[in-house]
């Protein structure tokens, strides 16, 4: 084997251990940066003797002995000022004699630990994303400068901050349950959410979309769903991207531009995440109690469009109704903006005016494109075209990215026109 | 990226095959499925239960199985997504491996193909 394909062969093995390998390493050593630090080191290793003595046929046990041993020279090195290091550099030597390839046995537990320590309280969102694609992901900080249109230096520094942030908080030595635990597994879910939305609909930068932040978010989803069985929550996020994502390629035009939903060639969405996102959905329903959660909400109402065969197929009364169940259970704005759309849709343009209009002073709402470019869309079916066309304009102004800003200065051309005629 | 792995093997062969296998396999699935890259999976029933339709003269032309003159047939497969073909590679490397390690006179291979996206 060459030393390119050996390269190629130990970055996929990393790609395929790092979560493991550094979850498993968080426990052991109570330590992110160091179980990071080590982890790395291992790859290091494996990088200066495989290319020479062949991969082994279990390349997995392999780096976690090495950064197991790597952990013990650093307990020592510390040891001589302090008692509490040199006790755990013996208990992990007396493990890595006993069984060399131990350690990688409780994986659900590690990897889920892993994801509260990524999606602690003590981070800010920012922090908690990126720390996430890190460790949990296993992308490199290139990658995650890539995705998120930010330097390398940037994200470098961030991730650390954050690492300081966990360490004062002792992070990495708790062990949530009960309540806590279900608030920190909402957290978890609810940044593979931010994650994939960011993909789905990207709030800045020149592209509508990038597709893969919405497979890391996607492939974030499926770990949960392994390691957080029969949890209607889980199952419901995982439904919802499994169907949201289907569309992604009906969503963007040849040109680059975006299709919204009524436009889309139907045929285009894949009917094989769609199916697969009706499995999910229907497994949580299986498992959900009286109160659905926010998660199967949304992929309830995401199967409402993947079920229609024709835009004109699409059952809005049960949207609007999904919407208001949404909205009582979260109180989001964001979600009673959807009702007015669907009311519109559902009962005409005047009712989803009249509720879109109580929305406009809404403080969380501030500053939101979606509330003129809802309003204009409303009014502009009531023929009140001039009124549509200012807020479009409007829209336009607001919206940080460049693809959707031309689709509204379109519709308020076309508005004007309109109004004029 | 995704990629379509299809386990090919002698179906004769699959006939014989001992218990440790499918245990192996469960793991090896149960794998796939907390590291994110598996996306699903499914193993298919013997070649008696399918068909193959063709061209004859012209025309399109059903035939029931068993397909008892092809030698390597597929027996089951998996979608994954991962973030290269080394990885799908070292995946498939692996699942031959617990092939070998738990069925040492089994035979086959794993054809690995990237599925086309947009």
């Amino acid at each position: 084997m060459g030393d390119v394909t050996t390269r190629a062969a130990i970055e996929a093995v990393w790609r395929l251990e790092s979560t493991r390998l550094i979850a498993a390493l968080v426990r052991m050593l109570r330590d992110v940066a160091l179980a990071e630090d080590v982890a790395q080191d291992a790859v290091v290793a494996a990088l200066a003797t495989w290319p020479a003595d062949g991969i082994p046929d279990n390349p997995g046990a392999w780096l976690m002995t090495t950064a197991k041993r790597r952990a013990i020279d650093v307990f020592r090195a510390r040891a001589r000022h302090d008692r509490a290091a040199e006790l755990l550099a013996n208990e992990l030597a007396e493990a890595v004699d006993d069984d060399p390839g131990a350690g990688i046995d409780h994986v659900e537990d590690d990897v889920l630990r892993l994801m509260f320590i990524c999606c602690h309280p003590a981070l800010s969102a920012e922090a908690q994303t990126t720390l996430t694609l890190k460790l949990v992901a296993g992308l490199s900080t290139r990658e995650i400068a890539r995705a998120y249109l930010a330097s390398e230096a940037t994200v470098a520094q961030r991730v650390s901050r954050a690492k300081r942030t966990l360490a004062e908080a002792n992070a990495a030595i708790e062990e949530p349950s009960g309540a806590e635990r279900a608030e920190r597994l909402a957290a978890v879910l609810g940044v593979v959410y931010l994650l994939f939305n960011e993909g789905y609909s990207a709030t800045e930068g020149a592209d509508w979309m990038r597709p893969p932040l919405c497979d890391e978010a996607l492939r974030l989803g499926r770990i949960l769903a392994a390691i957080v069985p029969g949890d209607a929550e889980v199952l419901g996020l995982t439904a919802l991207m499994e169907l949201q994502s289907s569309r992604l390629r009906a969503r963007v035009g040849a040109d680059g531009t975006p299709v919204l939903l009524d436009d889309q060639d139907r045929s285009r969405w894949d009917a094989a995440r769609i199916r697969r996102g009706l499995d999910a959905l229907a497994e949580a329903e299986a498992v959900a109690g009286d109160e659905p959660g926010q998660y199967l909400l949304q992929a309830e109402l995401a199967a409402c469009h993947a079920r229609a065969a024709a835009s004109a197929d699409t059952d809005w009364m049960r949207i609007a109704a999904l919407y208001e169940q949404l909205v009582r259970r979260t109180g989001s704005p964001v979600a009673e903006l959807n009702r007015a759309v669907a009311l519109g849709r559902a009962y005409g343009p005047e009712a989803g005016l009249a509720l879109a209009d109580q929305l406009v002073d809404h403080p969380a709402l501030t500053g939101y494109h979606l509330v003129p470019s809802v309003r204009g869309d409303l009014l502009e079916r009531l023929g009140r075209h001039a009124e549509a066309a200012a807020e479009f304009t409007r829209a336009a102004a607001m919206t940080e990215n460049a693809r959707e800003r031309e689709l509204l200065e379109a519709r308020a051309v076309a508005a004007r026109a309109a109004s004029v005629e | 990226m995704r990629f379509l792995c299809m386990v090919r093997m002698d179906e004769a062969q699959a006939a014989e095959a001992p218990p440790a296998i499918y245990q192996a396999m469960g793991a090896y699935e149960q794998e796939g499925r907390a590291n994110g890259t598996l996306v699903e999976s499914q193993g298919l029933l013997p070649s008696a239960a399918g068909a193959i339709v063709t061209v004859a003269d012209g025309r399109a032309k059903a035939i029931d199985g068993p397909f008892a003159e092809a030698k390597e047939l597929v027996g089951g497969y998996a979608v994954v997504d991962v973030h290269s073909r080394a990885e799908a590679v070292e995946l498939g490397r692996r699942l031959v491996q617990l092939h070998l390690d738990n069925w040492p006179t089994w035979n086959g291979t794993v054809e690995i193909r990237q599925i086309a996206e947009f």
